[in-house]
């Protein structure tokens, strides 16, 4: 299936060097930290990518799994900050409040770092074995997963006492050890995240030109067909959400540090949307597209939400529109179409008159 | 333990079942149809709101606009909801994943715009002094607000049917929903069916913004609370066929209302998803399925 995957290693490598070494030795400070936010996007969106672009899973509550990522690690660097005492919000409506139960364990930096990998892999695999085994997808399955975060995100703004509420965590000094303010440690907390970036876009360049990425593909265009060849699709789809659940919570979990605070906002529906957003624009069945997609998106987001919010919102709307209405691959595919366009003109209109779907893939 | 303790989550949950039922009503119709999930269908619900907010503007009585505001709504969320389906919707029938992702960007647009036009906190829709009082029930002040509710949704429900049921615009729907191809072979214009279906559908949006404006407030966030309840509705419920949609309709709002009642309203929210979940494991496809020989 894929005609070249070299070429595609390579921009990863090009990718890599240009956010590695070039990135820290040129921008400021102040843009370096904004680059390291929309590398956590762009992890979540990579993941989307997976299950969505090459699985046709349209997971619309990503939040929730950047949430237990995020959480886990705010939760750790809350009590490492606060070291023997209990954490100041919890002590602002109730002087004598004990640090509740599920907190005790984030207080060690391996069961920590644990619960950030393994917390979405349990989630995401009961959720996705329930729903997949009984073949619930489609509209069904983005819906549901929409709720979820819905769900956790009012969860999270009721239980203020417990989890901050709709403040949030905040006030993070300690990473592991080394001082947030330090500008060398927050270039350092860049470097891990966009390592992690360029880690994930290597899974799914390995993930999209294996056996199991062509079976994925396969399951995406005809998943009965699939089914009636002695495959389980329950299963590859399961290792897609799972994965991309994964991460999202890495994603998350490197959000914390950078962007120092983590509220119930940053993971409710509309959070989740523009994660979903930032994939449709790149080009959701693309290796770079996700990534690059989120990283615009997320620029937009940051620079345009708040200089000019009303604006952006009519923006990302339109985007959604335009995009999935003319370019359903996303900015990825214009390349290609151009290509077609010029190669031959005359034949162009039949096919795709013809194949509405998502066109074949290629990595 | 009182019995009015037990009685009012299980009236205040039936209107919240019968405004539930409202939202899902229009989204059961035009979801079982076309295959296609219109999230906008929450901001067509906020422009019925608005819509008797603004007829109210002209018909100062209270007692007179909301009557006159139900109409008033149908129409103006139905024409929205038409100009989606001319504009957008009709191209993208292959596609219903897709569709869902457009119409998200429509409700953010409708969601901003609402936000501009009319202030921030959200408008007063006056409610029509016959609808004051309360009606005691075993030692339960219920409010007439919420038996209005019901039976506003009553009424649809019973328009809706006998429109499915028994007239031949109703007879070509149902055609359509049970085998596209075989009804655009027999001489259906599917297209129209789309059309009135969209304009039906998205009508009773409306008819539930009147309803929820006169229980909650007005604003440009009120639709995006009731799109996704409303949709687990529709799935709880199975689609092509209300009965399944009134009755999912009814045992989720008891239920949440209950769960509200013991636990708190936002864990409640939680608790119904779950229990959502569980059921779609025992039944996938909903309480109610017309049966098809397509697969899956």
């Amino acid at each position: 299936m894929t005609k070249k995957p070299w070429i595609s290693l390579g921009g990863i490598g090009v990718f890599a060097v240009l956010l590695l070494a070039v990135a820290p030795l040129v921008l400021s400070d102040h843009w370096l930290n904004n680059l390291g936010k929309y590398c956590c996007w762009a992890i979540a969106a990579v993941g989307i990518g997976l299950a969505w672009g090459r699985g046709g899973m349209l997971v619309m509550g990503q939040g929730v799994f950047f949430a237990l990522g995020a959480y886990s690690m705010a939760m750790h660097l809350t009590l490492e900050s606060a070291g023997d005492r209990v954490p100041g919000f919890m002590v602002l409506y109730d002087p004598l409040a004990p640090l509740p139960a599920f907190w005790e364990p984030f207080r060690g930096a391996g069961f920590t770092l644990l619960a950030i990998v393994l917390l979405p892999v349990v989630v995401a695999g009961i959720l996705g074995y329930a729903l997949f085994k009984r073949r619930v997808k489609g509209a069904y399955f983005a819906i549901l997963t929409q709720a979820l975060a819905v769900a956790l995100a009012t969860l999270i703004s009721s239980t203020i006492r417990e989890t901050g509420g709709d403040t949030g965590l905040s006030d993070f000094k300690y990473f592991f050890g080394f001082v947030l303010n330090d500008p060398a440690n927050k270039i350092m907390v860049f470097l891990i995240a966009a390592g992690l970036l360029v880690v994930c876009l290597l899974v799914v360049w390995q993930l999209y030109r294996s056996r199991f990425g062509e079976l994925l593909v396969a399951t995406r265009d005809a998943e009965e067909r699939v089914r009636f060849l002695g495959y389980d699709p329950a299963n590859v789809k399961l290792v897609a959400f799972v994965v991309s659940a994964l991460m999202a919570s890495i994603g998350g979990a490197m959000f914390v540090p950078i962007v120092g605070i983590i509220t119930p906002a940053e993971i409710g529906a509309a959070a989740s949307i523009l994660m979903i957003a930032g994939v449709a624009f790149g080009g959701r069945a693309s290796l770079f597209g996700p990534a690059l997609g989120a990283m615009a998106v997320g620029w937009g987001q940051s620079s345009l939400g708040s200089t000019w919010p009303d604006g952006w919102t009519y923006i990302l709307g339109l985007l959604f529109i335009v995009v999935i209405l003319f370019l359903p691959n996303g900015l990825s595919s214009l390349p290609a179409r151009f290509a077609a366009a010029r190669r031959r003109p005359e034949q162009k209109a039949a096919p795709s008159a013809a194949t509405p779907e998502l066109e074949e893939v290629r990595s | 333990m009182h019995v009015d303790a037990l009685i009012a989550p299980l009236l205040n949950g039936s209107a919240q079942g019968a405004l539930l039922l409202l939202a899902a009503l229009g989204l059961s119709l035009t979801f079982g149809q076309m295959g296609v999930i219109n999230m906008a269908h929450g901001e067509f619900l906020m422009l019925g709101a608005f819509a008797a907010y603004l007829v109210q503007q002209v018909i100062t009585a209270s007692d007179l606009s909301i009557p006159v505001a139900l109409p008033v709504a149908f129409v103006v969320a139905g024409l929205f909801g038409l100009l989606l389906e001319v504009t957008i919707i009709q191209w993208m029938y292959r596609r219903p994943l897709d569709t869902l992702l457009v119409t998200v960007g429509v409700s953010l647009i409708l969601q901003q715009a609402a936000l501009q036009i009319f202030p921030s906190q959200g408008v007063p829709v006056e409610k029509p002094g016959w609808l004051d009082g309360q009606l005691t029930v075993l030692g339960y002040d219920w409010p007439l607000r919420q038996l209005f509710t019901i039976l506003l949704a009553t009424v649809c429900v019973a328009a809706l049917s006998a429109w499915l049921k028994h007239t031949s615009f109703g007879r070509r729907i149902r055609a359509t929903v049970h085998n596209r191809d075989l009804a655009e072979t027999s001489g259906i214009s599917t297209r129209t069916v789309d059309r009135l279906t969209f304009f039906t559908g998205s009508g009773l949006a409306g008819v539930a913004g009147v309803a929820a404006s006169l229980i909650g407030g007005t604003n440009s966030q009120m639709g995006a609370q009731y799109i996704i309840p409303a949709f687990l509705v529709v799935a709880a419920g199975g689609i092509g066929q209300l009965k399944g949609t009134i009755i999912a309709a009814w045992a989720v709002g008891v239920a949440l209302s209950y769960f509200a009642y013991w636990t708190t309203g936002s864990l409640a929210q939680v608790l119904a998803f779950i229990l959502v979940i569980v059921f779609l494991q025992l039944r996938p496809q909903g309480l109610f399925t017309v049966r098809t020989r397509s697969l899956a």
